[in-house]
């Protein structure tokens, strides 16, 4: 039946198509070349687009206004509010201007269609409009400039030592997340010793790698200065946490980095939103493959305390595979499975029973 | 600002050309006049039909992964004898097939469309009509230009029908994805191809620049300097050096790939594990060759742009009939944005690790780009300005296209700010600004070029009331699929992903995309419009007047269809600007470039009055009038 229906609509479209176009070749022919070039339906169209002007502007307007809460997403970090605030200036400056000359240019458009009896003015030029309308569109890109260089510089410039850094990884199609656990320092990793469990490529001779702990999910906490650190083992990918106005690519062979503070727990944005499924995501923004469209990681802020209680309930990533024991160096094999929380630290102990 | 220098050329070519003028008709085959024509004419023909083929095809791909965004729940099985195995047994567009639409739809539109089709149409086209020669520098050449293009073409075609695909991994090809097959199946035999045959386009373009940039230069006729040019040659000839400069750089790219993916090097590749191995490459950087791709990669939407913005100002002058306003800003602007157009690519990087403070110094380049821009939409709008304006299908595709220009061309402020563009790159944002700015823009310079040179390549003239109708479904078509697209974008909607329902956060927006992809579907559909109407009047449309705009340019002074060398008999000189429409006292609207001051006294300013006194030593050589006349 539907499709019943779309042939007939076709067809219908077809017919009248037809029928213009014959009529219009049998006017043409009717007419001859008496009236040049100019086609006696010519004023419709200065008509035709005021008519789209007004009616693309009001819906442009209305929409926005109207839709204004679907299509922006809350702020959630610290440097959003600010790049927010460009992107909202630069909408209210182009906005402006793009709804100045469209008016003008439509305008004039339905004004000066064509009458023969007028004549068009000879007008090849004028050293001062030209002169305004370049150092105008200057001056105020030169302000949009400056102002976005500030914050870019802001964004960019490098973390304060004590920011919480995690580790960001990518692949096709996932993502994994790796914590420094307590001593804060990221062990090293190498892509060839990464295997099916050492996803990590974990170079288990530094020391800094046995609590480095690893999660599926992305935790930080709020109001602290965060610093990913980002790489990537196959091919590009990028990191993108829409609320938080971070973006950066994971490059295969160039560790990157975005560092940001968030100013909202999950909690609070399900009060803000008013929605109490309301979780953070993140993204991934650059092509990389088939399941492209599916590289989601669930994030989740939350103060300090639950953030460091999350912590502490996690396993090292040692702990969780005592095979790759073997591959740490025997001198520290002990200290391994001290930080890795394999055994209980032996001085702790000691120090327990003396008090 | 009357500073007039004059040249008077003893010249050598001029005379050489004017003088063989009868030997140059020849009667060929079939196959030397159609096929391995050496014709500008023919060959810009050619382009054009290639150009048409292409666009189809880069259109209906594009609808089909429109059917998968705004229908998701769609069962496409009525699709299964077109694509076969790329519908999944669930009835649904294969994932890894959808990337091959995405890809191949912008690669079709960018390279093949809207440099080949666009500038290879009018650049061959016009360039000799308008500049007053017999034919281009090289005619060989010229077809070379064609037969690389076609060649690249059907490799191109080819790649379509593999079994793992056409390539996959994004119009921009960025390894380490484009140089791993185990990563995508299209980069395997789809991205050796593709690599392929995107060389040979380059031989194409480039064959096809030198001999623009070579036409124009030397075989101007008598007193067509460089400041009596039309705008549409000023175009081709910046687009045409835009070209040159850039493509060798895709090329080195290209070819550096080739090494990667065939044998071994490193060039893009470092600490890659995929597949269960680490691969041996090492040292190499994927940022590398995004620096070299964006390279050519921004300097090509010029090159798609520059011959739209020609075309259409010609067409907006003739149709306000008006002189377009400030013709030598226009000239500047475009120069200026051909230079900026080179140093501007990394925009393209901002969040790609590249180094922040190279961020802030593209960022400044680029936003400075806005200007010679908005100069030109400024001056197109003045031109419309009291003016006495005609609304052919060439003139209102023009308007659309300035429109497009406007609308898409504004969001450049925002993508081209790197604080802002960290949440809007890779975004439908970015879609619909370069879609508007550059692809519809340009989409429509193009079709506005057939609509008003129609009855010059032809002979025959296009149905106006077709075109006018194919215009506004068009026109409207394009601002539905677009312009909503800015919200998704806001919204933070990443590009090429197959679906959204995966993530809360994109949750939204059925119904726009719905809305989207239904308007992709009616404005493919009104192309059918200009299908029928382009070939049917190619043979049965009403026979064209010589000159059926009143335009001042030198191709409206020659027969109904040129023969091969163009004029019969002496290629007329050239007195005058092209855009002396409309001047106070003239008898008519218009007087066309061969016309002298001589023989319009009463439409004279006062210093061309003074040019009469040259235009008299006509026989001895030509003269070149160099400097501004108003």
């Amino acid at each position: 039946m539907m499709s019943l229906i779309i042939f007939l609509g076709v067809a219908l479209v077809l017919a009248i198509l037809f029928m213009i176009f014959r009529i219009s070749t049998l006017v043409g022919i009717a007419k001859g070349k008496k009236e040049g070039y100019v086609g006696a339906n010519n004023g419709v169209h200065g008509t035709l687009f005021i008519i789209f002007m007004v009616v693309g502007l009001v819906a442009f307007f209305w929409y926005s206004y109207a839709h204004f809460d679907e299509y922006t997403l809350p702020i959630a970090s610290e440097h959003g509010k600010e790049t927010d605030k460009l992107f909202w200036i630069t909408m209210a400056v182009t906005v402006i201007a793009f709804a100045i000359i469209s008016i003008v240019m439509f305008v004039f458009i339905y004004q000066y269609r064509y009458n023969p009896a007028r004549k068009a003015k000879f007008f090849p030029d004028n050293h001062i409009l030209e002169l305004t309308w370049t150092i105008i569109p200057a001056i105020v890109l030169a302000v949009l400039i400056f102002t976005g260089l500030r914050t870019w510089n802001e964004i960019t410039a490098p973390a304060s030592k004590d920011a919480e850094v995690i580790e960001i990884i990518a692949q096709q199609f996932a993502w994994t997340a790796r914590y420094p656990s307590k001593d804060k320092e990221l062990g090293k990793v190498n892509y060839k010793l990464i295997d099916a469990v050492n996803e990590f490529g974990l170079d288990l001779s530094d020391k800094n790698s046995y609590d480095d702990f690893k999660s599926l999910e992305l935790h930080f906490p709020v109001d602290e200065e965060i610093l990913l650190k980002i790489r990537a083992k196959d091919v590009l990918h990028s990191v993108f946490l829409p609320h938080f106005r971070v973006k950066m690519d994971a490059v295969p062979g160039m560790p990157t980095q975005f560092k940001f503070k968030a100013t909202k727990t999950t909690e609070e944005m399900r009060i803000e939103t008013g929605n109490p499924n309301f979780n953070y995501e993140l993204a991934c923004t650059e092509i990389c493959g088939k399941g492209h469209f599916s590289m989601r990681m669930p994030v989740i802020v939350e103060d300090r305390e639950s953030y460091d209680r999350w912590k502490a309930s996690q396993e090292a990533w040692l702990k969780q595979n005592p095979d790759y024991l073997k591959n740490v160096p025997a001198q520290l094999k002990e200290a391994a499975m001290i930080k890795a929380g394999l055994q209980k630290d032996p001085g702790a102990g000691v120090a327990a029973v003396t008090e | 600002m009357a500073t007039t220098d004059i040249h008077i050329h003893q010249d050598v070519h001029h005379h050489d050309d004017h003088g063989h003028e009868h030997d140059e008709h020849h009667e060929g085959n079939f196959w030397t006049t159609y096929i391995f024509s050496l014709d500008h004419k023919i060959i810009a023909k050619q382009f054009l039909i290639t150009g048409i083929f292409w666009a189809l095809l880069g259109g209906t791909l594009s609808v089909i992964f429109r059917l998968q965004l705004g229908f998701p729940d769609m069962n496409l099985d009525w699709l299964k004898p077109v694509l076969g195995e790329w519908i999944t047994p669930e009835g649904k567009l294969d994932p890894e097939f959808y990337l091959a639409l995405v890809t191949m739809h912008g690669t079709i539109m960018v390279f093949f469309v809207l440099t080949a089709g666009l500038s290879g149409t009018f650049s061959n086209f016009l360039i000799p009509l308008q500049i007053g020669a017999r034919d281009m520098a090289s005619g060989f050449m010229n077809m070379l230009s064609y037969w690389f293009f076609f060649l690249s073409s059907v490799v191109m075609f080819v790649s379509l029908f593999l079994e793992t695909g056409p390539a996959g991994g994004g119009w921009t090809i960025y390894p380490p994805l484009s140089a791993l097959p185990q990563a995508i199946k299209g980069s395997g035999m789809g991205m050796t191809l593709w690599l392929v045959a995107m060389a040979l386009f380059i031989v194409s373009s480039l064959l096809g620049s030198i001999n623009y940039i070579t036409t124009v230069i030397n075989m101007r006729t008598r007193g067509m300097s460089f400041t009596r040019m039309p705008l549409t040659i000023w175009a081709f000839f910046f687009t045409a050096i835009i070209g040159i400069l850039s493509f060798p750089v895709l090329f080195a790219a290209a070819l550096l790939l080739i090494f990667d993916r065939s044998f071994g090097t490193s060039f893009y590749l470092s600490d890659i594990y995929i597949g269960g191995e680490a691969l041996a490459h090492d040292g190499g950087s994927p940022i590398l060759f995004q620096h070299l791709f964006w390279f050519l990669g921004h300097p090509e939407v010029y090159i798609v742009l520059l011959p739209a913005l020609g075309l259409s100002s010609e067409i907006i002058a003739t149709n306000s009939r008006k002189p377009i306003f400030g013709y030598k800003a226009m000239i500047g602007s475009m120069l200026f944005i051909a230079i900026l157009s080179f140093i501007v690519w990394a925009h393209h990087m901002f969040v790609t690790g590249m180094n922040p403070f190279l961020g802030s110094i593209f960022m400044l380049l680029t936003l400075i780009i806005a200007v010679p821009s908005a100069v030109k939409i400024f001056n197109y709008v003045t031109t419309l300005w009291k003016g006495n304006i005609v609304f052919t299908p060439a003139m209102l595709f023009s308007i659309g296209l300035v429109s497009f220009f406007l609308t898409g061309g504004i969001t450049g402020i925002f993508l081209g700010n790197s604080a802002i563009d960290i949440q809007l790159h890779d975004t439908y944002f970015v879609v619909a600004h370069f879609h508007l700015v550059m692809g519809s823009a340009s989409f429509f310079g193009m079709l506005a070029g057939i609509y008003h040179w129609f009855p010059k390549m032809f002979g025959r003239m296009m149905n106006e009331t077709l075109g006018q109708v194919h215009f506004w479904i068009t026109f409207v078509g394009v601002y539905l699929v677009f312009f909503p697209m800015h919200y998704i974008g806001i919204a933070g909607f990443p590009r090429r992903y197959y679906s959204w329902t995966n993530f809360e956060t994109f949750s939204g927006f059925a119904d726009l995309n719905m809305l989207v992809s239904v308007a992709a579907i009616l404005t493919l559909a009104a192309q059918f419009i200009f299908l029928f109407n382009f070939f049917y009047s190619i043979w049965r449309g009403r026979l064209a007047p010589l000159n059926p705009w009143n335009s001042n340019t030198l191709e409206w002074t020659t027969p109904r269809k040129p023969g091969h060398g163009n004029w019969v008999g002496e290629i007329p000189s050239v007195y005058r600007w092209p855009y002396d429409y409309s001047k106070p006292g003239a008898k008519e609207d218009f007087i066309p470039q061969h016309i002298p001051f001589s023989e319009t006294p009463e439409s004279n300013l006062p210093h061309e009055n003074e040019l009469i006194k040259l235009e008299t030593s006509n026989g001895e050589g030509a003269i070149i009038i160099e400097g501004n006349k108003h």
